[in-house]
């Protein structure tokens, strides 16, 4: 069950070791930067001088914007010929973030995605139908490369267009996905409406998650409408994409693969290093990449260390699932709150739809939070008093969760906005 | 036995118009309607001459929609018709959890739906008092 048996297993004194020898490495590397040069100048860094995981704490870490301005080539590390592909952030708020990757930077990438799918049990012989965007964007072709390795049969669709991905479902009889937890949901509605059972009349056993944080309630939901098992995945693509930490099938956490990154947990604000399961914001360092090595890159993706040995046996530290962004917490009346634990509560009700969303509003100078919930068709029985009383618990499930209580509103199921792509539940209407 | 319709809606314009747009394409005729509503939201009972058909024809637009069964009972339209009715139900005391009537023959017949906790034992009650229950076809035929 084990892809590379000699690092994914190796006892943590040694790990350590080599994150050490590694690290060092990528310091060399930085110094063909421009902008770490800079870095190192400015704050009287001598990056020899850093020899121990623990040192890294001395630089100061490298941000999206800090990417941003060094556009285009502050950040290369090698020359320009040695680079064979770049991947790049969409870009919605300004200039795009740039990573350039060298021949062996895809292919140690590559090998950390393998890794991550045979965890979870995907092997040679599976039809791969992999329904993230190729392209720019690092899902689709990160996926692409590493179930390449592996020797499945891999169906590059792509995302959206949901009649074709169904034709493909059936006529391959795919058994593992790559998708959007959203998504996912959605897309079992729709082949539900085609007339096809997808607990029944498909072929998939493996789902993996990715490219939007999802509760563990999500998950299930995704397991329950496919019948299959759905592992949660996590990437960025300062982090090339895909493939930095993978759940295994124990499902309790994602294994961070520290043989490539250099993992920190620490507090958003001071910057302090967190307590084991102490949760903080997620720091990470490039350790294997040549051609755009990244130093304590802020995630902005909040999480914690889970410290208890995994029973898969391997030695690299769990994740906790995201809990939430830096940037998508929202305040509302001085309460901070994050949209993944209102998911949380709602995907845990059977009464409501997957499709919800949450609108913050302002009344006559006072805030107003709205939650949007589909009734399904299946659970109505016909009474206003059942409704009234349901409505009444769920504002108070949410209460207890977000220590604010909202207004539960319901719809009919198909009239609140349905995405092929990433769903935008947070719409925030309040004007300073 | 007669049955209606519940159908729930968001409290928004447009929305008893889709629902009665897609029963006037079936050709469904309705026969008696209420809307009681809470919170943003609303259920809508209707009595039609084909309810089950009215029901796949909302289902499958994806409208939360519930086909029941009530009784229907024939009362006289005057003072004290709908008094001879709450009277044997009190007497067994059985609770009257929704109701909404109308009148077939002014001054002399009106039908009344009733939603009771228990309703076979109701609809036992009544019968047995005298009362005549009606069907989908029988409420038709006035």
């Amino acid at each position: 069950m084990i892809w590379n048996k000699a690092i994914e297993v190796m006892a943590r004194e040694d790990l350590i070791k080599l994150q050490e020898n590694k690290l060092q490495k990528t310091l060399m590397r930085c110094q063909n930067t421009p902008y770490y040069r800079n870095i190192f100048k400015n704050n009287h860094i001598d990056p020899c001088s850093i020899r121990t995981v623990e040192n890294v704490k001395h630089i100061p870490p490298t941000t999206k914007e800090d990417l941003r301005k060094g556009f285009p080539l502050g950040f290369l590390a090698t020359s320009r010929d040695e680079v064979v592909r770049i991947h790049s952030s969409s870009g919605t708020t300004g200039t795009p973030t740039v990573i350039y990757h060298s021949s062996k930077d895809i292919d140690t990438w590559s090998d950390l995605v393998a890794r991550s799918l045979y965890m979870t049990g995907v092997r040679n012989g599976d039809v791969f139908q992999n329904m993230m965007s190729y392209g720019l964007f690092t899902g689709g072709l990160g996926m692409h490369y590493g179930a390449e390795r592996i020797g499945s049969m891999v169906i590059p669709i792509g995302a959206g267009n949901t009649k074709r991905q169904i034709w493909f479902l059936r006529h391959f009889r795919s058994t593992v996905l790559h998708i959007i937890p959203s998504y996912a949901l959605l897309l079992s509605t729709l082949i539900k409406a085609d007339g096809l059972d997808p607990r029944k009349n498909l072929n998939i056993h493996i789902i993996l998650l990715g490219a939007e944080p999802h509760s563990e309630e999500t998950r299930r939901r995704v397991q329950d409408s496919f019948s299959a098992q759905a592992y949660n995945s996590y990437g960025l693509s300062e982090m090339n994409g895909p493939g930095v930490a993978f759940e295994c099938i124990h499902q309790n956490g994602m294994h961070l693969w520290e043989d490539a990154y250099l993992m920190e947990i620490v507090k958003p604000d001071t910057l302090e290093p967190c307590k084991p399961g102490e949760l903080g914001e997620l720091l990470l360092t490039t350790l294997e990449r040549e051609a755009t090595p990244l130093l304590r890159y802020r995630t902005k993706d909040l999480t914690y260390i889970m410290e208890d040995p995994c029973p898969c046996g391997r030695t690299h530290q769990r994740i906790a699932r995201i809990q939430g962004r830096t940037d998508d917490m929202f305040i509302f009346r001085g309460v901070n709150i994050f949209p993944i634990q209102i998911e949380k509560v709602l995907m845990n009700v059977s009464e409501v739809g997957s499709n919800y969303r949450i609108i913050l509003d302002r009344d006559d100078f006072k805030d107003t939070l709205r939650i949007e919930v589909e009734i399904i068709p299946e659970l109505f029985f016909g009474d206003l008093l059942r409704l009234e009383r349901f409505q009444e618990r769920l504002r108070g499930e949410l209460r207890s969760e977000i220590l604010v209580t909202p207004e539960v509103v319901f719809v009919e199921p198909g009239r609140l906005p349905a995405t092929e792509g990433k769903a935008v539940r947070v719409i925030d209407q309040r004007k300073l | 036995m007669a049955h209606q319709i519940s159908v729930f809606a968001e409290n928004k314009p447009g929305r008893i118009e889709k629902i009665t747009r897609l029963l006037t394409e079936e050709k469904i005729n309705i026969r008696a309607i209420t809307i009681s509503s809470a919170n943003g939201f609303g259920v809508i009972k209707i009595l039609p001459d084909q309810p089950k058909k009215g029901y796949d024809i909302l289902r499958s637009n994806s409208i939360p929609t519930y086909l029941q069964e009530v009784i229907a009972v024939i009362i006289p339209d005057i003072p004290g018709g709908l008094h001879q009715i709450s009277f044997v139900l009190n007497k067994y005391n059985l609770n009257i959890e929704d109701a909404y009537g109308f009148v077939v023959e002014s001054g002399k017949k009106a039908v009344l739906i009733l939603q009771v906790e228990n309703q076979p034992q109701a609809q036992e009650i009544l019968e047995n008092n005298g009362f005549q229950l009606l069907s989908d076809e029988e409420i038709y035929r006035f």
